[in-house]
């Protein structure tokens, strides 16, 4: 082989190599996907979602206590963690723009990002459970509001400085005190793109089991007091998947289905809003 | 100067993916050891011209080529064209030096590795021929190991015509290539363009019309994607036939 | 910011409680470190920072404690899982920088972020039931036909494939890097000016010639901090690895070994830890987890900080 074959023919391996590398990472989705929907499906019925469980080992039931659980954990969450991450966000992008402070907690909060969740759920335990003396729903609600934070909080101030400074000017020219300029205009203007990040976070916390372990705990009876143990359907698969019965594993099947579905079209629509409105 | 044909382009259609008509029914030869010009204002087609040279549209998908460019003997638009090899026979230097991120040695070393020179004291030699070439030798001597980067952007567009010189090109193209120097590096590289001519063909797109009546031999003037007028550069600049021609060169717009 | 003479006292409390807001990270990571030292004083008194760190005991009964044979499970799960996802990332930013034609560009990108979409209980549940049985049944017997018997290599590939060890969660947590590695080093390669790419193949430099010899040196701050981010995350995962781990506090070195990382230690043991000292070395563990990935992110985020600068420059 002349030298320019060689070349030519170690760069037809190479990228041979990277096209089947892209599709490997498809096959896995797909490969994924595809069994949480077989298997999701078979197991899917209706008694699912309006059954609380049935004890160990009996036939029937179902997860009606894991699906209010889940919704009442994720929802509170969300009244925590969303206005403190927008707020925060403002500040960074506004008040604090430009300045030292803004950098370091910004970089501090994409760190906390990745932040092992399980580690915020020991945290959780000393401060909100272990006092009480039992597991209950707000620690659960607490611990996923703080994996919130740092995600709302670093969209915000991402979405907030990409309002150009401009119509704060022609708003400060109307004589607007700062606060009103940045709730009646900058807010407005970066609507879409802080409602996506709030999308995005929900989606992240609405599938952590890790934090939830030993906050919330699970509960096999229906309950809606936060201020005791409450069932999500992240714990309960993570339990039932583990357990001993085949009829357990079918409905550990169904709840993974239903909270990827939700996941996925979560992460599907803010990413259609990103790319309608930005493009 | 002699009067061999390097470059003929003969009714040369350009299309950009959407069906961009880019060029019109070019004609225009490039002699062998000249410099040739192509000026005329911006969008004209100029660059678009020039990087059919080297085929460059095929980077990406969708660009048509229709009609010749005939490089010694051969069209290089046709289908078995070897890129690769056309590619390392017609060097190019873009707007803004292209430095790779890697030492100024390897910078120059990189072609000629391509080509298969793996000894260490042909590699310095012809290293040293190119850059002395380039006349950047006496500057970068002492720090051939430094990043490419570190180099001021004159230098730097110095160290990049030196790569492209390493590998002994036959034709140069040139495209803009001091619109991001400085006055002193940009009488430079002009210099440099009239004692290079003596070994390789160059085509050259400038903006800038007295760099164009300043190095160049022939002259073609484009507009809209048509070449209005080819000729001599002194003719171009004193007796142009067009009044277009005349228009652009005596700065009536552009 | 304007700075006007006169303040708007609404102004000056909306400012106070935005202020206060953002001060919230900065309150719970400070908060994080306190709470876990404080927790886990009673562990660090008994067993110190280097004892534990060293030593291999994990005796609930015995009540001795060492956080060894956890920071060697997820050091040994994180770096193979790395090895596995890194290569394959890699091939897939430069598929999509590079190969792909316009059309696919966009579903590889949204699978992509759709894989790290997936929580990741879906992964660890899968892993159990659908992964393991395939790794014990095909995978794992054929990789010991192969190397088990070679020397030195032979060692990881030892004892009866059982398809709940190390190789499995590997594999697992594999997957959950590998859209980070791979976007992150994507969004690196298409930093990489045009025009710097177009020189080199104006000296008729390949495509892969461009992409090995341009590009990945171009955006290797960037790929080198998206490698860490990754490694930042592998460490603490916990739901992918805990289905398929096993949970065994020994220091093992077949591929084929059940082992315990500290997250999955955490996951089992943290709800049923019934003596003080007990509950305070499993704080202890998280407080060794929490120090080992901050600091892993803020070595990520710095070389990322380094990237968009030289980029921006």
């Amino acid at each position: 082989m002349t030298r320019e074959q060689i070349r030519k023919t170690e760069g037809i391996i190479a990228l041979t190599l990277s096209t089947l590398a892209a599709f490997l990472g498809l096959f896995w989705l797909v490969f994924i996907l595809g069994d949480v929907l077989v298997h999701g499906i078979k197991a899917l019925k209706l008694s699912l979602f309006l059954n609380d469980p049935a004890p160990p080992g009996v036939e029937g039931g179902g997860l009606r206590n894991a699906f209010v659980g889940q919704l009442l954990i994720t929802v509170c969450a969300t009244l925590i963690g969303v206005p403190v991450g927008v707020l925060g966000g403002t500040f960074l992008a506004e008040y604090a723009r430009g300045r030292r402070i803004a950098r370091l907690i910004s970089v501090l909060s994409d760190i906390m990002v990745s932040v092992p969740s399980i580690v915020i759920g020991t945290f959780i335990y000393a401060v909100l459970v272990r006092p009480i003396g039992h597991f209950n729903g707000w620690a659960g609600a607490v611990a996923l509001s703080i994996i919130m934070i740092p995600v709302v909080l670093r969209t915000t101030e991402d979405m907030l400085s990409l309002v150009p400074w401009t119509l704060r000017e022609a708003a400060f020219a109307l004589g607007a005190p700062y606060y009103k300029v940045i709730t009646q205009v900058v807010y407005r203007g970066a609507a879409t793109g802080i409602l996506t990040g709030i999308l995005l976070s929900i989606a992240r916390v609405a599938g952590e089991t890790a934090p939830l372990l030993f906050t919330s705990f699970n509960n096999s009876f229906f309950s809606v007091d936060m201020k005791q143990p409450v069932a999500s359907l992240t714990v309960t698969i993570f339990q039932y998947a583990m357990g001993p019965y085949d009829n357990w594993h079918a409905q550990a099947w169904a709840a993974a289905f239903v909270i990827t579905v939700f996941i996925l079209l979560l992460t599907i629509t803010g990413r259609l809003i990103i790319k309608w409105r930005y493009k | 100067m002699s009067e061999k044909i390097e470059l003929e382009v003969k009714e040369l259609d350009f299309h950009y993916s959407g069906n961009v008509h880019a060029l019109k029914k070019i004609n225009l030869r490039a002699y062998k050891n000249s410099v040739t010009a192509l000026i005329g204002p911006s969008g004209c087609g100029k660059t678009t011209l020039l990087r059919c040279f080297n085929r460059m549209h095929d980077l990406y998908p969708g660009n048509r080529y229709q009609g010749e460019v005939i490089f010694q003997g051969d069209n290089i638009l046709s289908g078995g064209t070897d890129l690769i090899n056309l590619r390392s026979r017609i060097g190019m230097v873009f707007q803004k030096p292209t430095p790779f991120p890697m030492s100024i040695f390897d910078n120059i070393a990189y072609g000629l590795k391509l080509k298969g020179v793996r000894k260490r004291a042909e590699l310095s030699e012809k290293v040293e021929k190119a850059l002395v070439h380039a006349v950047l030798w006496d500057e970068v001597k002492d720090k051939l190991g430094a990043n490419a980067y570190e180099l001021s952007g004159g230098q730097q567009q110095r160290l990049v015509i030196a790569r492209a010189l390493a590998v002994d090109p036959e034709v140069l193209l040139f495209d803009e290539p001091t619109s991001a120097l400085d006055p002193i590096s940009t009488a430079k590289i002009e210099e440099l363009a009239a004692v290079l001519k003596k070994e390789v063909t160059i085509v050259i797109v400038t903006h800038n019309m007295q760099q164009a009546a300043r190095i160049s031999d022939w002259t073609g003037f484009l507009m809209l994607g048509e070449l209005i007028e080819f000729d001599r550069t002194d003719k171009i600049f004193t007796a142009p036939s067009e009044k277009l021609t005349e228009d652009y060169v005596t700065g009536r717009f552009g | 910011m304007p700075r006007t003479a006169k303040k708007n006292p609404v102004d000056n409390i909306f400012s106070l409680v935005t202020a206060a807001a953002s001060f919230s990270v900065i309150i719970l990571i400070i908060g994080i470190l306190y709470v876990l030292v404080s927790e886990s004083s009673l562990a660090i008194g008994r067993f110190g920072i280097w004892k534990f760190l060293s030593s291999t005991d994990w005796d609930p009964v015995k009540e001795s404690f060492g956080a060894l044979t956890n920071v060697y499970g997820t050091a040994f799960t994180t770096l193979l899982s790395l090895v596995i996802a890194i290569p394959v990332a890699i091939g897939i930013a430069i598929f999509v920088t590079e190969i792909s034609p316009n059309f696919l560009k966009g579903p590889i990108g949204a699978a992509i972020e759709l894989l790290a979409a997936i929580p990741s209980i879906i992964y660890g549940m899968w892993g159990l039931f659908t992964l393991s049985p395939i790794m014990s049944n095909h995978i794992e017997p054929f990789l010991k036909k192969i190397f088990g018997s070679v020397p030195l290599v032979g060692i990881l590939f030892q004892g009866t494939p059982m398809g709940i060890d190390i190789l499995t969660a590997s594999v697992i947590l594999s997957i959950m890097i590998i859209p980070f590695t791979a976007s992150i080093s994507r969004d690196s390669f298409n930093l990489t000016p045009s025009v710097v790419k177009e020189s080199a193949y104006a000296i008729g430099a390949t495509k892969w010639e461009v992409v090995k010899n341009v590009v990945i040196p171009y955006s290797k701050l960037g790929v080198f901090g998206g490698i860490v981010l990754s490694l930042g995350r592998a460490l603490g995962e916990t739901m992918a690895v805990a289905f398929v781990l096993g949970n065994n506090h020994r220091i093992t070195t077949s591929l084929f070994d059940a082992a315990a990382t500290i997250t999955v230690t955490l996951a089992n043991e943290f709800a049923e830890a019934d003596t003080d000292i007990y509950l305070s070395s499993l704080f202890y563990l998280a407080l060794v987890l929490f120090v080992m990935s901050f600091i892993t992110l803020a070595i990520a985020k710095f070389f990322l900080l380094r990237a968009e600068k030289k980029y921006s420059r």
